[in-house]
Parts: C-alpha cells; sequence; structure tokens
C-alpha cells in the first residue's frame, strides 16, 4: 500500500461520506421536530436526481436543472408533509411511519412506471467530471467539490438553526410543540422550513451521487436513505453536526473496507446497519445526541 | 361458542379438502398464495398491530424460513448438481430431515434471531425497530446473495421437492389464526396490547415491557419462517430477488386494510389484497384505452396500492375490523 493510493482513497471516503451527511442532516432535522423518520427522505433526494437528469434532456443546461431539482424536491418534501404527515399529528406514531412507508413507495414506483427500472446514465458538464492527475493521486473534480459544497451548506444550516429566528423555532418545536404554538409561532410554517431544508439538502446529494456513479434509477435513494439514516443515529439523531460526523464515519469505513478489504466488498451495504445495531446497544443516543425519547416528558 | 367454533374448523377443514381434489390448477394456486400471505400477515400484525411494534421484517425472516426448509428438504445429490458457483459447505450436504421437522426448524432459527436483533432494538423506543428491521431485510439478502457456499448465491435454489400443497397452507394457517387468537387473549396478549395503548403507563403496572415486545416479535418471526419455508415448497425455487421490502409492503397492506389488530380483519385482508393483486393484474400489462395503446407498466399495481395504503391511513385508520375480533362481534350482538 503506498501513500498516494492510500490519500486517494482517503478522498474517496471523504467525498462518499459528505453525500451521507448531506441526506442525513435531513432525517436529523425532521426527527428532532417531529419524532418521525422519514422513510419517503432517500425517495425525495431521488426526485430530485431525476428533475436534474430530466431538466438536462430537455435542453436546460446543468446549473439551472439542478436549481429546478432543487425546488422540486422542495415542492415533494413540503407536499409530503402536507397530504401525508400533517393530517396525522396527533394521531398513533405507527400510523405516521405506515404513511411514510406508503408515500415512499408510491414515489419509487411512480417514478418505476413513468421512466422504468432501467439504470440511466446522468451527464454533468465536463468541469464536474475533469480528471486530476497530482503526484500519483488520481481522483475526479467532483470528489473534491463534494466535501467543499457539503461544508459550506452545513455551515449555512448551522447559521440558520443557531443565529436567526427561524432556527430558534425549529430547536424549540424540537422540546416542545405545543408550548411554541402558545408562544405565538406558526408551527405549520415551521414544519414546512425543516421539510424544506432537509429536501434541498437532499436533493443536492442526490445530484452529487448522480454525477459520482453516473447512473440513476428510482430505487437509488432506498439504500442510500436507510444508510444515512443509520449515519444520522449514529451521530446522535437530532443533532445537525452528529449528522456530519455520523456521515463521514460510515462514508470513511466503506472506502477503506472496500480498498483494503476487497474479500468482504459484496457486504459493503450491511455496514451501515452493522453500525447502527451497534450504536443502539452501547450507546443509543448516538456520538452527539441527547435522550430525545424522554426530553418531553 | 365452542360448537359455533368446532362447527367452522371443520367446515374449513372440509373446505380445503375440497378446494385441494376438484378446483382448477389455478384457483388452488390463487388459493395457496391466500393462505400464505395469510399466515405472514397474522403474524406481522402481532408485532405490528397487537403490540404496536412498527417493524418491517417479514421479508428478512421469510428469506430464512425460504432457506431453511429448502436446504433441509433437498436431497444432497441434488445440492451438489445445483451449486454452481462454489462447492457446498459440508453441512449443507449434511443436513437432511423432512418437511414437518424442516418447517419448525425454519420457524425456530427465525425465532431465535428475532431474539438477538431485539436485544439492540427493544433499547430504545419503538422507531429503530421500523428502521434496523428494514436493515434487517436488506442484510439478510446480502448475505444470502453472497455466502455462495450456503445459498448459491443469486442462482438460488431449484428443484425443492413440492412437498407443500393447500392442505399444509391452509392447515398452517388454520394453526396460526388459533394460536395468534390464544395470544392476544392471553395475559401476554393483553400485555402487549398495554404496551401498544401507553408503554409508559404499562411500566408502571409493572409490565417488563422488553420481554413482551421481545415475546411478540418472537413469536412473529416464527410464524414468518415457517410461512417461508411453505412458500419454498410450493413455489420450489428461490432466489434472494424474491425477497425484497415489496413482500413487505405486501404484508403491510394487509393488515392495514384488514385492521391494525385484528386477526380476523387480517384473513379478509389477505383475501382481499392477494385477490385485488391478482385481479389488478390488467394494469400492468398493456391496455387499449380508446385505441390508445398505454404500453406496459410493470409496477402500477404497486402504485395503485400504495395510493391505497395512505388514504386507508389518512381516512379509514382502523382498516375493516379495527382491532376487533369477528368473536367480539359476535358478543356484543348478544348482549
Amino acid at each position: 500500500m503506498d501513500i498516494s493510493t492510500f490519500v486517494q482513497q482517503m478522498i474517496n471516503g471523504i467525498s462518499l461520506g459528505s453525500m451521507y451527511a448531506l441526506i442525513a442532516i435531513g432525517y436529523t432535522l425532521v426527527y428532532g421536530v417531529l419524532r418521525l423518520i422519514n422513510f419517503a427522505h432517500g425517495d425525495i433526494m431521488m426526485v430530485g436526481a431525476f428533475v436534474a437528469y430530466l431538466a438536462q434532456n430537455a435542453g436546460i443546461p446543468f446549473e439551472l436543472a439542478v436549481i429546478l431539482a432543487i425546488i422540486a424536491a422542495m415542492v415533494t418534501g413540503i407536499l409530503t408533509d402536507k397530504i401525508a404527515y400533517k393530517p396525522l399529528r396527533n394521531a398513533p406514531k405507527i400510523s405516521l411511519l405506515i404513511t411514510a412507508i406508503g408515500i415512499s413507495f408510491f414515489l419509487e414506483n411512480l417514478f418505476n412506471v413513468l421512466f422504468g427500472g432501467v439504470p440511466r446514465a446522468f451527464s454533468a458538464p465536463d468541469y464536474l467530471t475533469k480528471i486530476i492527475h497530482y503526484d500519483g493521486i488520481i481522483v475526479p473534480v467532483t470528489v473534491i467539490i463534494i466535501p467543499v459544497v457539503t461544508l459550506i451548506l452545513l455551515f449555512i444550516i448551522l447559521w440558520i438553526l443557531n443565529k436567526t429566528k427561524y432556527g430558534m423555532a425549529i430547536r424549540s418545536l424540537a422540546f416542545d410543540i405545543p408550548t411554541v404554538k402558545l408562544m405565538g409561532i406558526n408551527a405549520d410554517i415551521i414544519i414546512m422550513l425543516v421539510f424544506a431544508i432537509g429536501s434541498a439538502l437532499a436533493a443536492i446529494g442526490g445530484i452529487f451521487y448522480a454525477v459520482s456513479y453516473p447512473s440513476i434509477d428510482p430505487l437509488m435513494g432506498v439504500i442510500v436513505g436507510l444508510k444515512a439514516f443509520a449515519a444520522a443515529v449514529l451521530g446522535g439523531i437530532g443533532s445537525v453536526a452528529g449528522a456530519v460526523i455520523g456521515g463521514f464515519i460510515l462514508g470513511f469505513t466503506e472506502i477503506v473496507v472496500v480498498a483494503f478489504m476487497p474479500d468482504l466488498g459484496g457486504y459493503k451495504d450491511a455496514f451501515a446497519f452493522i453500525f447502527l445495531i451497534l450504536v443502539l446497544l452501547f450507546k443509543p443516543t448516538g456520538i452527539m445526541g441527547q435522550d430525545l425519547d424522554r426530553s418531553r416528558f | 361458542m365452542k360448537i359455533i367454533k368446532l362447527l367452522m374448523l371443520s367446515v374449513a377443514i372440509l373446505f380445503l379438502i375440497f378446494a385441494q381434489n376438484n378446483l382448477d390448477p389455478y384457483t388452488v394456486s390463487i388459493l395457496n398464495n391466500i393462505a400464505i400471505f395469510g399466515i405472514l400477515a397474522l403474524s406481522y400484525n402481532l408485532i405490528n398491530g397487537v403490540a404496536g411494534q412498527f417493524s418491517l421484517e417479514p421479508n428478512g425472516f421469510v428469506a430464512i424460513g425460504a432457506y431453511v426448509t429448502a436446504l433441509l428438504i433437498l436431497p444432497a445429490s441434488s445440492k451438489i448438481d445445483m451449486f454452481a458457483l462454489e462447492d457446498p459447505a459440508p453441512i449443507i450436504l449434511a443436513m437432511h430431515t423432512s418437511f414437518l421437522p424442516a418447517l419448525l426448524m425454519s420457524g425456530i432459527v427465525a425465532a431465535v434471531l428475532a431474539f438477538i436483533l431485539s436485544i439492540p432494538v427493544f433499547r430504545v423506543r419503538g422507531d429503530y425497530l421500523a428502521i434496523v428491521t428494514l436493515g434487517f431485510g436488506f442484510i439478510i439478502r446480502i448475505f444470502a446473495m453472497n455466502q455462495t457456499k450456503y445459498t448459491n448465491g443469486a442462482m438460488g435454489l431449484n428443484d425443492i421437492p413440492d412437498n407443500a400443497n393447500l392442505l399444509w397452507t391452509g392447515g398452517i394457517i388454520i394453526v396460526t389464526f388459533i394460536v395468534m387468537l390464544n395470544v392476544i387473549y392471553s395475559k401476554y396478549g393483553r400485555a402487549m396490547k398495554a404496551v401498544r395503548d401507553d408503554e409508559d403507563a404499562a411500566t408502571a403496572m409493572g409490565i417488563n415491557t422488553f420481554w413482551i415486545k421481545t415475546y411478540a416479535f418472537m413469536t412473529s418471526a416464527f410464524f414468518e419462517g415457517v410461512g417461508g419455508g411453505l412458500m419454498a415448497s410450493l413455489l420450489t425455487t428461490i432466489s434472494p430477488d424474491q425477497f425484497t421490502f415489496l413482500l413487505t409492503f405486501q404484508l403491510l397492506i394487509i393488515i392495514v386494510l384488514g385492521g391494525l389488530g385484528s386477526m380476523s380483519g387480517t384473513l379478509i385482508g389477505a383475501v382481499l389484497v392477494m385477490g385485488g393483486t391478482e385481479w389488478l393484474r390488467f394494469l400492468d400489462q398493456n391496455m387499449d384505452i380508446f385505441g390508445y395503446n398505454t404500453g406496459a407498466h410493470p409496477g402500477l399495481r404497486m402504485v395503485v396500492f400504495s395510493i391505497l395504503l395512505i388514504i386507508m391511513m389518512l381516512f379509514a385508520r382502523r382498516g375493516i375490523f379495527g382491532n376487533k375480533e369477528l368473536t367480539d362481534m359476535f358478543k356484543r350482538g348478544k348482549k
């Protein structure tokens, strides 16, 4: 194992970890506010990637297609909340989880019917797919761009959460929804904002995913979504910084194991869940989390 | 009441014998399908509906049950012929039993795995169960794909002896139904309902919620394993791709339609959903609407079913039976 391969794999790990982190933030925000595992989140990522693909096919330049994809994902996320989750705010949690599964399955199969299950090639502009050769390290530009964009987005999210009025409202919703309503805050608008932020990040994550593994299909969100959720739990669900840390740990592990232990390559998709089970066994609150289960009592 | 129950039981058994011998193979295959999905949905409803712990594992346990039964009832010679990717492990060649012990073994293996899973999962509140069990289904598939020594990988297992017929599937669904009703009306069943309705109150009443949830999960897994074994023998061929999340989704629709927590409802749900799947088959095929050919749309049925699930959850959350049983309704009528 020479040093350049090692560095190259580290860069790949950071890049994969950033994608998981972007998607995990959406899970952690929604879970923090509604205590709901938004099963449809991975599929919202898929919607984002598909809209970017379709827009590019229609001749729209990549940059504009990305913006359209983000808007489409935000609309999907907000509509999901309005149609499927909002009427059930006071229902037993099991009903919410079932509708979440329903939405997830609906999106997957709708796209399957409309566009077919065959993977489609995703094209990106040259400046993203260019390959850098530097001292024996060979990486595509995307691998560098993804972590940078992720960090910028992370700072924006943390700024919104910690420095703005809306962020304060989101954080207070995580403690107690009825009290927040008594304070004169429109909880529905804030929840909508949470879904919008989460879905926008998912769309960006989805486009990154589509650019790095240049193909998309209607089921692409399932496994990535599950892994991102595992990352969010690993980092401590409810904590944005935790989601990012969890995403990076998961991304690194996958790359390292596949690169250095090729025999285990076939089991790559299983690591996330093994992590998840270990975290639940030894530290259910994750790395950064607090005990959300009990904080409402 | 006892006489009515015995009467219903004997009518059911007579119907099974009649159907097996007199109906055409297509009808019998639909009935078999209903029976197997009924078994799976009944046991799925115990953990989801009665104990209120939302889990998404059936595809995992069904896969395990199917593989265990298939490997136990396949003769050693056909295993050697079949394993193309790698020679079968010695233990795979050595194990061989008849059908009933194989089914029981499937159930036991599934239940033991359920116990192992429940230790991490029930340390925290229920939602994690959903995501861990969903992941568990994926892991089982990944192992089935990669452990070619034991499972023949993606090629799956073929020529499984077809021991199962309508008498087996029908008989086992009757057994499952009776066992489930007895569990529900036992003190454990009441404890499960208490956990579902208010976990903190149940704890305060001295119920060990961890054990009650684990008990429900293991019972559910046992019958899912048995159902998987039946499925393997009925289809005579299994591969990892059969046990995707789609299977779990179908079961979820059945129990939501029938009513979460109602075993009688589940039976009706199984008939409606499996019958409906058969009836809606035309949606996936070419259709001519006013001379316009829509082309084949594999998956359109599932779009319909997922919309149905969402609508059920939004407007008719209680399903057909709510959490009542058929017998409860008789009792109320008597008063």
